[in-house]
């Protein structure tokens, strides 16, 4: 193994001979590091994202992660990204191993390595870091003396395509049970115990912690799933998600990167989770319950974060910033707290409605972003399916108030694919967009202009469309025909997705394990970075289905029966099935549900985390309260506990 | 307002910050800092930033100047030591000083680099000075960059050997810096027969117009 003496003389000659060397230094402002021989320190954690340095570094979750590991003592945090192809090869031929920023470790000499994957599109470069690290890439293949390998993020909410490959997934929030992993490991090194296998049993006992090793997969002739089952009493039939009870302190002391990187910003997240109940958004069923920061820390955070940053630009993220409940007193304050200091403020996830430039209005003496809406499908009909209820009217409304307040483009969003979705609803998006910028037009002339990114849905898990088929590509390349041909002239521009692409996120989104074969098999045939246009190999991922002997077409396009068992169905996210068949079956008659802040749908979040609500403050969450039991009347909720049963 | 002409050094992972990069780095420094950096006026404010002459990736430097235009006078002290707090890894503080408000931009004050260079060659030291008379003797050397020719040969103001040890040759170079008549210390070294890639480049010395007389 190199040592990081040796690595860093080699990457001395090496780095001015590639492309953005600054991806591969390490040293950035508040960047953390400790020294390796102190011996208060006892494990040793790489933080991850598997895709290159400008992608990762933009990636929050990774950043928070890092911050709640180095603020303990006895443990010390890096990071580690994804080298370029330039870079790749350069390492490949000279032999440096993946290794960390800050102390240029290699990735082998870590006890523990946390990969962030938010997105299918980065399994092949799991892959591939592992083997750049030079690990061994199964988990089979791996000892007690490499790097425990865990994963988390959104995708991972369906583990099973990556779970040869991961020793165990977070499924839910980290803050909180990163702690434990890594407490879990301290522990079992402590006690000299070094069986990998016991290792994984004390870990698949946390509240959050899923080892899809210690689980068998049970198929149908069909090749559906019949059962996922423990195969050890540690291991809880269902792993039910990590929460935490209320939004942590937030993030201040954020790297500052040398070179550019996508999202070069501070973040703040102002709410988590959201009410709208869309029935094609994951994001909005796997992250409930909603929690909101407080608009006077949200303010500290920002006065924190820039004071230790300097960076120009902020964002106050969320999923749907304009539920949060102070949004206006929080947009208020902070256009009032930053006038002429030349900061850019950006509010995305705004609903279409003439409020929203009315907030944006109290940004103007900052530099404040343009105007992105989000209709996802062009007609009434249409957004009722999807249960996103707006009204054609009142997205011409809000159009022409953004134009006429002097904002000369408009960006908005659609998805093609929508259950039942015919080419008419796809012209519907056509119109609609000419629809706008004939408001555009009134008031601004030429000036105005509309810029629609049309992408693909891909029916996602945990969501009430788990059981929708995809469109097939032929469908997809016909609509997006439809678009190109029509969907065209002076102040119009449309974006789209590469419909080969969306077949990959399509197949891993509601795929099972029989998958990571098909992973290893595409890998090896040189995929990876499947997420740029210029490395995405559909080839290699047809032929290695091929050699699999599995159907694309079978993750894809095949109905779901509504008694089907998923592969992720021991993936408990708190929503009961039960809701989610309800609202698929109510998506099928048109019928919407209006935002769960207005009234209760019994989604599941409650009656799994009773517990939980009883001991959090009222406004830390958006759900009813619930009293303690003695204070109750009569009541029918279970008093479940967020504890998994071994 | 107040222009700060700053010198500084880069070192580290900074070399590998470019122009633009750096030119960020300035703006996040001052507002670290908390010192009124000057926007200038219109639709899209930009800060009054002005890099004396890009340093090319991978090069370190102890003599790079930036100016910066504050809104308010500050005392120089009281600026250097907010500077001072605010630089990040990789930059060191050198000098802080006034300049003249309204004074020429200062990419248009400079006029020559000079470069340390640390080349690695399995030359003698004789042979090497032997290829450096050379070079200063010819009246032209011919070289091609982004498919265009150009001579190199009016751009090198000076060149000689400082030391010799295992490392390699030491060289020590005067290159014109002006504006569409810059001379790049690679070239310098490819002309002298020697791997660009294989040397070590530090630019110790910028010279503005105020300082020379020519």
């Amino acid at each position: 193994m190199l040592t990081p003496e040796q690595i860093e003389n080699k990457l001395e000659r090496l780095l001015p001979t590639v492309e953005k060397p600054g991806r591969y230094t390490g040293g950035e402002l508040n960047s953390i590091v400790k020294d390796w021989g102190d011996p208060q320190i006892k494990t040793r954690v790489c933080v991850a994202f598997p895709d290159i340095y400008d992608l990762g570094m933009s990636n929050l979750g990774v950043g928070i992660l890092y911050d709640i590991l180095n603020q303990r003592p006895d443990t010390l945090a890096e990071r580690a990204y994804c080298p370029w192809s330039d870079m790749e090869a350069v390492m490949r031929r000279e032999g440096i191993p993946l290794y960390s920023l800050e102390t240029k470790h290699p990735l082998s000499a870590f006890d523990v390595i946390g990969i962030s994957l938010p997105y299918e599109q980065l399994y092949s470069n799991l892959l591939n870091f592992l083997d750049l690290a030079g690990l061994p890439l199964l988990t089979v293949d791996r000892g007690p003396d490499h790097p425990l390998i865990v994963a988390g993020g959104h995708a991972t909410y369906n583990p099973e395509p990556v779970a040869d490959f991961v020793d165990a997934f977070v499924i839910g929030e980290g803050e909180d049970v990163i702690v434990e992993i890594v407490t879990t490991y301290q522990k079992r090194k402590a006690e000299g115990s070094g069986d990998k296998l016991t290792l994984l049993k004390q870990l698949a006992k946390i509240w959050g912690v899923y080892v899809p090793a210690l689980y068998e997969v049970i198929y149908n002739e069909d090749g559906t799933i019949a059962a996922t089952t423990p195969t050890v009493p540690e291991a809880p039939a269902k792993v039910i998600k990590r929460i935490v009870p209320v939004m942590p302190p937030p993030l201040t002391k954020m790297i500052v990167p040398y070179i550019d990187t996508v999202h070069n910003r501070f973040p703040i997240e102002i709410m988590r989770g959201c009410t709208r109940g869309c029935r094609f958004c994951q994001a909005g069923m796997i992250t409930r319950p909603v929690r909101e920061r407080s608009v006077d820390q949200i303010l500290q955070a920002i006065e924190d974060g820039l004071a230790s940053t300097g960076f120009e630009e902020i964002a106050l993220l969320s999923l749907s910033s304009s539920d949060y409940d102070d949004i206006l007193e929080l947009v208020r304050r902070v256009g009032e707290k930053y006038a002429g200091k030349h900061l850019s403020i950006s509010v995305p996830s705004l609903r279409i409605e003439t409020a929203s430039v009315e907030l944006m209005e109290l940004l103007k003496d900052t530099k404040r972003g343009g105007f992105t809406f989000a209709p996802e499908a062009a007609t009434e009909k249409m957004r009722e399916i999807i249960n996103k209820a707006v009204p054609t009217q009142q997205v011409l409304d809000t159009a022409r108030e953004v134009y006429s307040r002097g904002w000369p483009t408009i960006k908005l969003y659609f998805m093609i694919g929508h259950p039942s979705e015919t080419l008419e609803d796809v012209q519907a998006i056509v119109d609609l967009c000419k629809a706008v910028l004939a408001e555009g037009r009134k008031v601004l002339g030429n000036k105005a202009n509309v810029t629609a990114g049309v992408s693909t849905f891909v029916p996602k898990p945990h969501t009430p469309f788990q059981w929708v088929s995809c469109d097939t590509i032929e469908q997809i390349i016909a609509k997006q025909s439809l678009l190109k041909r029509t969907l065209r002239g002076p102040g119009l521009k449309l974006n789209w997705n590469n419909p080969q692409e969306t077949q990959l996120e399509a197949w891993f989104s509601r795929g099972d394990r029989r998958l990571g074969r098909v992973l290893l098999e595409a890998w090896k045939r040189g995929a990876k970075f499947d997420a740029w246009q210029e490395h995405f190999k559909y080839d290699a991922w047809q032929e290695a289905f091929a050699v699999c002997g599995l159907d694309p077409q079978f993750y894809t396009h095949r109905p779901r029966l509504i008694d089907e068992t998923f592969p992720w169905d021991h993936i408990d996210i708190a929503l009961k099935k039960q809701f989610l068949t309800e609202d698929y079956l109510w998506s099928l008659r048109g019928q919407t549900r209006v935002d769960c802040r207005e009234r209760c749908f019994a989604c599941g979040i409650l009656p799994r985390f009773t517990k939980m609500r009883e001991q959090t403050p009222v406004e830390a969450w958006e759900c009813p309260e619930v009293k303690p039991k003695h204070l109750r009347g009569k009541q029918t909720v279970s008093l479940e506990l967020p504890v998994q049963s071994a | 307002m107040q222009r700060l002409r700053i010198t500084f050094s880069k070192t580290a992972a900074m070399k590998f910050s470019g122009h633009l990069d750096l030119h960020k780095t300035w703006e996040r420094t001052l507002r670290r800092a908390r010192l009124p950096l000057a926007y200038s006026e219109g639709f899209n404010p930009h800060p009054k930033i002005q890099l004396a002459a890009a340093l090319p990736l991978g090069f370190t430097s102890d003599c790079e100047i930036v100016d910066i235009w504050l809104e308010t006078s500050q005392p120089l002290a009281n600026a250097r030591a907010a500077l001072e707090r605010a630089v990040p890894p990789g930059i060191t503080l050198i000098e802080v000083a006034e300049a003249i408000e309204g004074g020429p931009a200062l990419q248009t004050q400079v006029v020559a680099a000079e470069y340390r260079v640390l080349v690695s060659t399995d030359l003698n030291p004789e042979a090497m000075d032997e290829r450096i008379a050379a070079l200063l003797a010819a009246p032209e050397i011919k070289r091609v960059r982004r498919n265009k020719e150009y001579d190199l040969r009016p751009l090198i103001e000076s060149l000689a050997r400082t030391e010799s040890d295992a490392l390699g040759h030491t060289l020590l170079m005067r290159l014109t810096a002006r504006e569409g008549a810059t001379g790049r210390p690679e070239e310098v070294v490819e002309a002298l027969g020697a791997e660009a890639a294989k040397a070590a480049f530090h630019r110790q010395k910028l010279f503005l117009a105020e300082t020379v007389a020519r």
